[in-house]
């Protein structure tokens, strides 16, 4: 066993989860799939915010395979940042927003 | 970032059968990942077998301007195998009796060989469908000598096929050296003022992609619209198309991925992406790859590898297209990078 949680090797055996569940990892990796095709959004721009979840959910694996997908696709390193800062930014706002709620609090509990 | 070749600086990687060896230890020999050799059994296409010849590529020197940090020739300005004339003459016999459609120059940069305008003009006079020189835009740049060109190539209907990494500064100097991005725009601009790569011209100037670092090129077309689209708004240059080509594991990509340890995710990366369909199309069925000294090849690659083609015509002075149809390609894990995804060719996609 891996002293550690997180294994960058890890990655590419994503596939293999399919061999413990058939049915539900090839619905995951089909739904997978059709999500990031072309659509009304352009692969590029899923790829995008893929990067930006990646960041907010923290997932290493995630930010490893959409910062070389975005590579692949020719998008820049700014646009890259840009698109991790919108995902910080809900998530900062995501707790500041909270503050109406200590405000309602403190305001309701004080004479 | 280097400025002499692997060569000169006495690297292990110059020599072709350690580069052999690298692609086939590790975790091709103790079974982690499938030799090409067993992938394409698997799919019953081995051996690889050329079909009708339609490219015949020739290298007339790995002499350069550049030392771009990916180039699988190693070539540089301390490189010195230049194609003689003699060796011109025989190829020139060649060019006049071959069946390919499309003859193809690269180098190095072609035209730092002293013959290459006289070579150009006699190749012309042969009548092929596609002529194409394979220029590194600097070079127009580099010297009053070479500011003529794009009319050059125009009076000899020459097809352009040019590297470009991105259409942004920084990746294209990162990977080609400073300053290669400035002076390659005004080459393309000096081009598309004689009409090159114009939306209806027959002078035809396409761009080369190789991804910047150890990830695999995206989807040509969208590559080729984002190309087109940054080019255009930010400094007017107009384009054909954009062959959008993936780094082989040779050379100085080689010594880049196994010094940044990228070399096993690399390798990783084009096994998993292998497809079938293009190794049916892939380039070595329908090139054959003439070095600067003559020897033929299944393509350019083996060329820098040293496999020479396994047929008893070696040498253009002994050509023969059908002796040469009759032979098995040579393979070896470097050829992953023909066949990831929608496949690589000197022509782009193949898949």
């Amino acid at each position: 066993m891996s002293k550690s949680y997180y294994d960058p090797a890890d990655l590419r055996k994503f596939g293999k989860i399919t061999e413990w569940s058939e049915e539900l990892g090839t619905s995951f990796f089909d739904y997978y799939g059709k999500v990031f095709q072309e659509g009304a959004l352009s692969a590029r721009e899923k790829s995008l915010i893929a990067l930006a979840v990646s960041h907010v959910v923290k997932c290493p694996y995630c930010i490893d395979a959409y910062t070389k997908d975005g590579l692949q696709r020719g998008i820049t390193k700014e646009e890259m940042m840009e698109a991790v800062h919108a995902g910080a930014a809900i998530e900062a706002g995501a707790s500041l927003v909270h503050g109406v709620q200590m405000m309602n609090k403190y305001e309701k509990l004080s004479m | 970032m280097a400025t002499k070749s692997l060569l000169k600086r006495n690297n292990e990687l110059a020599n072709a059968n350690r580069q052999l060896e690298i692609l086939s230890n590790g975790i091709f020999a103790d079974g982690e990942l499938p030799t090409f050799k067993d992938k394409i059994t698997q799919t019953g296409q081995f051996p690889l077998r050329p079909r009708k010849l339609e490219i015949l590529q020739i290298n007339v020197g790995y002499m350069c301007n550049q030392v771009c940090e990916h180039c699988h020739v190693d070539a540089g300005p301390d490189r010195k195998e230049i194609m003689t004339v003699e060796t011109m003459k025989q190829c020139l016999e060649v060019i006049k009796n071959t069946g390919a459609h499309t003859l193809d120059l690269t180098g190095g940069a072609p035209e730092m060989n002293p013959n290459f305008r006289w070579f150009v003009e006699e190749a012309s006079k042969a009548g092929i469908k596609d002529f194409i020189v394979r220029s590194n835009l600097t070079i127009i740049r580099a010297n009053k000598k070479y500011y003529d060109l794009p009319e050059f190539f125009k009076k000899h209907n020459v097809h352009v096929v040019s590297s470009m990494p991105h259409w942004t500064r920084g990746k294209t100097d990162k990977q080609r050296g400073d300053g290669v991005f400035d002076k390659s725009i005004k080459a393309l601009q000096e081009l598309n003022a004689v009409g090159y790569g114009m939306p209806d011209s027959d002078l035809r100037l396409d761009l080369v992609y190789n991804p910047s670092g150890a990830f695999l090129p995206g989807d040509q077309m969208a590559l080729e619209a984002d190309f087109k689209k940054g080019l255009m708004e930010d400094f007017g240059i107009s384009f054909h198309n954009l062959f959008a080509i993936t780094n082989l594991p040779i050379s100085r990509f080689l010594d880049y991925l196994i010094a940044s340890e990228n070399y096993e995710d690399y390798m990783y990366a084009l096994v998993e992406a292998y497809n079938p369909s293009a190794v049916q199309n892939v380039m070595c069925t329908n090139t054959i790859s003439v070095s600067w000294d003559g020897w033929l090849y299944d393509c350019d690659f083996n060329q820098m590898l040293d496999l020479k083609v396994a047929s008893k015509v070696k040498h253009i002075s002994e050509y023969n297209e059908e002796v040469i149809r009759n032979r098995d390609i040579i393979i070896s894990q470097h050829c992953y990078g023909c066949t990831a995804g929608a496949g690589s060719s000197c022509q782009g996609t193949v898949a």
